[in-house]
């Protein structure tokens, strides 16, 4: 079966929900809608305290080429527009905070209308309106990679349903009750790239979903391709590996080898916004993890406060050490459960206590050499690091490293080098901005 | 309700991911390589008798205190459960003839902890072998106890000859206190004079003989003699990864063509003469229990292939020219200082970084 090379197996964890269909979570009194929820630039409030919003309405615009707008993901009133923590990286960002009418009145523009006809520049402005962006995690503006530069033809479009982080099911449960919608929004994705290649990647351990989307994919010409199940299956630069023997080169993007990547939920979000107007002001996640009582797939509306996801769920088993935003192996740990969902929010994990464990002294085992699905060394990177050797280290190739979390994983010295290498990318980041 | 509050909680844990872990660690590790070690220590009592065990229970225990030691004289944390200063002594005793005075495993285990492992920066630091350093030190120090003190195995002879009639005349008493290697190496010399030492080749390269050095029942070190025994725990930590394949399989694979290859005394056919070369000696113990050390060993698999075929060059060399009967000990250590080169010239290939043309 096609792989890509390193990587590891950790245990799954996905039991506890992948048979669970997804509720809709119920609808908070508040919401916290940053404006930046999407690589690059945050868009600019148009909303000020006071003003009415309906469910779809336009609360923040474009500001830049790499943005998306934002929108009310309730009817309500905007109680303030503020300056708070974003939830992952922690710096100020503005935010709106509406207070939901419990009405959930959607805006007039939103309605069905026929696709049929669309031109591909209206497909991507349909896109680009509605604040698409990718809902794997990374969160980058969708209607960009629909947008490739001419010197760089796409051939290949991947459709990514591996799902590879632990506990995470959310993907999974969308291609069991919504592959017709996928579809759909597959055949206007590859409209606009004019391309009739279409691989659905779907890791092995997910065969009721693989049975799905092949049977919805009938008569399209798109293929449905059993992967592996290996972390960091669904990492973009790993999947491109897997299906078609291709490897993005170093510091390049997916586009410098023909394709483009968009997630499954990514898919229907781009159908929503095609078929329907409609802006994407919710997703669907896994609130899940030994902490939580009663792990769900949710549909929750953007901005809602995870405690009240996590209250839906019956609420904390037990004492609580880390809320992770995210999957275990790249996601976020937060300060508090009063942060809200982003759109790249694809599971809320809850886990319990446990002892912080104490660094020991590297042994040289070659376990992340062996786990590295980038080719790295991260031993002789984090030593370059400690002994604040940037340059080294970046000649050693640490802005490769994608932070998939595969070496901290298997390091049995229990070496904390994906924090090590975030420190380093962001310094050697900021050095480049001071030149 | 109070349980479901989560903001009136202490903190949460902020760290950054993975915030999940394998749930191996080092001190796993190194106690999987201690248990790997078992069977051939068993075996070790078996052949040799109670004063293995002793010689074994003493290396152990005096490089775990050692260590503790070595770590309080340099400010560091004591790590006497990590089970790495077990696995050094056990490995010291496994590479000491049987018959050894008390005294000499202390000493080899606090040069092997103090002077190659802490005053090198303690674990993960020392750049060679401390086990095989030590014995090369023990070797230079005091000769006569490292290359005399062999004792008779249980069910079978010093050297591994026969000892039937036909070899009893023709060799002198040497010949009972010669190992399988050096047997094979000095037969010219273990000869009455005027025999023909073809006699003494023919036998050793004879199934009998071949079946002794696979059970153990030869002399030579106190762990090294059970190919079977040493085989066991490395399977064990084949199979559980602990070990890469790579190294073991370089080394007795460049060991086995080399003896192919270059001249010997092949008299009694090639396979039995290859077998005697991979079987004899501390090959098995060296190729999986030493050579594979993490610590002294290259990080890559391409690394850990030159390191192998490093090994076997070198052992071979030393076995059919050098000075001393068996090579594994200075092969491994000369390959453990090669290392940082490796390490620099042998990296992984970058993940989309051009691959050349084949």
């Amino acid at each position: 079966m096609p792989t890509f090379r390193g990587g590891v197996h950790p245990r799954e964890h996905k039991e506890a929900t992948e048979h669970r269909p997804v509720e809709t979570a119920p609808l908070p009194p508040l919401l916290l809608i940053p404006l930046s929820q999407h690589t690059g630039a945050p868009s600019a409030p148009v909303v000020k305290k006071g003003d009415m919003v309906k469910t779809g309405t336009l609360i923040g615009e474009p500001a830049g080429h790499i943005s998306v707008p934002t929108h009310a993901s309730l009817s309500g009133t905007v109680a303030d527009v503020a300056s708070l923590p974003h939830p992952l990286t922690g710096r100020p960002v503005q935010t709106v905070i509406i207070d939901s009418d419990g009405e959930d009145n959607l805006d007039p523009a939103i309605g069905e209308h026929n696709p049929e006809g669309f031109t591909a520049a209206q497909i991507v402005a349909a896109v680009r309106s509605a604040g698409v962006v990718g809902l794997g995690g990374a969160a980058f503006p969708t209607f960009v990679k629909l947008s490739p530069p001419k010197e760089s033809p796409i051939d290949t479009l991947l459709i990514n349903g591996c799902e590879c982080e632990p506990f995470l099911t959310a993907d999974h449960r969308i291609m069991l009750e919504s592959p017709a919608g996928i579809i759909e929004g597959i055949r206007y994705m590859a409209m606009v790239l004019n391309t009739t290649n279409v691989i659905i990647a779907i890791e092995d351990n997910k065969p009721d979903a693989i049975q799905a989307m092949t049977r919805a994919a009938e008569g399209t010409g798109f293929a449905v391709r059993r992967l592996k199940t290996k972390y960091p299956q669904g990492a973009e630069k790993q999947l491109i590996k897997a299906c078609l023997r291709r490897e993005v080169p170093s510091g390049g993007l997916p586009l410098h080898v023909g394709c483009v990547v968009q997630n499954v939920g990514t898919a229907i979000a781009v159908r929503d916004a095609v078929r329907f107007n409609r802006p994407l002001f919710e997703r669907v996640l896994t609130v899940t993890g030994p902490a939580v009582r009663e792990p769900k797939n949710l549909r929750a509306r953007i901005g809602t406060p995870v405690r009240h996801l996590i209250d839906f769920c019956g609420g904390y088993s037990g004492p609580l050490g880390r809320l992770v935003m995210g999957g275990p192996m790249m996601g976020i740990a937060l300060s508090g459960d009063d942060a809200p969902v982003l759109k790249g929010t694809s599971g809320i994990l809850a886990l319990g206590p446990e002892p912080e464990p104490q660094e020991e002294s590297c042994i040289r085992c070659g376990a992340c050499v062996r786990a590295c699905p980038m080719g790295l060394a991260p031993t002789r990177l984090i030593s370059h690091i400690r002994a604040q050797r940037l340059d080294a280290a970046k000649a050693e190739h640490v802005l490769d490293c994608v932070e998939c979390g595969c070496c901290s994983w298997s390091c049995p010295a229990r070496i904390r080098l994906v924090h090590g290498f975030k420190y380093a990318k962001s310094e050697l980041a900021a050095r480049a901005r001071r030149q | 309700m109070s349980e479901t509050s989560a903001s009136t909680r202490p903190a949460l844990v902020v760290t950054s991911s993975p915030h999940l872990h394998s749930g191996v660690t080092t001190a796993k590790l190194m106690w999987a390589v201690v248990f790997a070690m078992l069977p051939a220590a068993g075996g070790a009592v078996y052949f040799f008798g109670l004063r293995a065990f002793w010689v074994m229970l003493i290396a152990t225990a005096s490089a775990m205190a050692f260590d503790a030691l070595g770590q309080r004289m340099f400010g560091r944390k004591v790590t006497l459960t990590d089970g790495s200063a077990a696995i050094t002594g056990l490995l010291l005793a496994f590479n000491l003839p049987p018959g050894v005075p008390w005294w000499l495993p202390i000493v080899g285990s606090a040069f092997a902890m103090i002077v190659v492992k802490q005053m090198f920066g303690g674990l993960g630091h020392n750049f060679v072998n401390p086990a095989l350093a030590a014995r090369a030190f023990l070797m230079v120090s005091w000769p006569t106890h490292m290359t005399t003190m062999w004792l008779t195995p249980r069910g079978g002879t010093t050297s591994g000859l026969l000892l039937d009639p036909a070899i009893r005349s023709i060799c002198t008493d040497a010949i009972t206190t010669a190992t399988p290697l050096n047997a094979l190496k000095s037969a010219a010399a273990l000869v009455r004079p005027g025999c023909d030492p073809n006699t003494v080749w023919d036998q050793l390269q004879s199934w009998p003989v071949i079946g002794r050095l696979f059970f153990g029942n030869v002399s030579g070190s106190l762990g090294e003699t059970s190919a079977l025994l040493l085989l066991v725990g490395a399977v064990f930590l084949l199979i559980l990864r602990i070990i890469d394949w790579r190294i073991p399989l370089a080394y007795i694979g460049t060991v086995a063509l080399l003896a192919l290859a270059l001249p010997g005394h092949k008299t009694g056919g090639l396979l039995p003469y290859i077998l005697f070369h991979v079987l004899a000696g501390g090959l098995m113990l060296g190729a999986f229990y030493m050579a594979t050390d993490y610590v002294t060993s290259p990080l890559t698999a391409g690394g850990r292939w030159v390191f192998g075929v490093g090994c076997g060059v070198l052992t071979i060399i030393i076995r059919l020219w050098g000075g001393y009967p068996e090579g594994v000990c200075y092969s491994i250590l000369l390959m453990n200082v090669a290392t940082p080169l490796i390490d620099r010239l042998a990296r992984p290939r970058l993940f989309g970084s051009r691959r050349e043309k084949r």
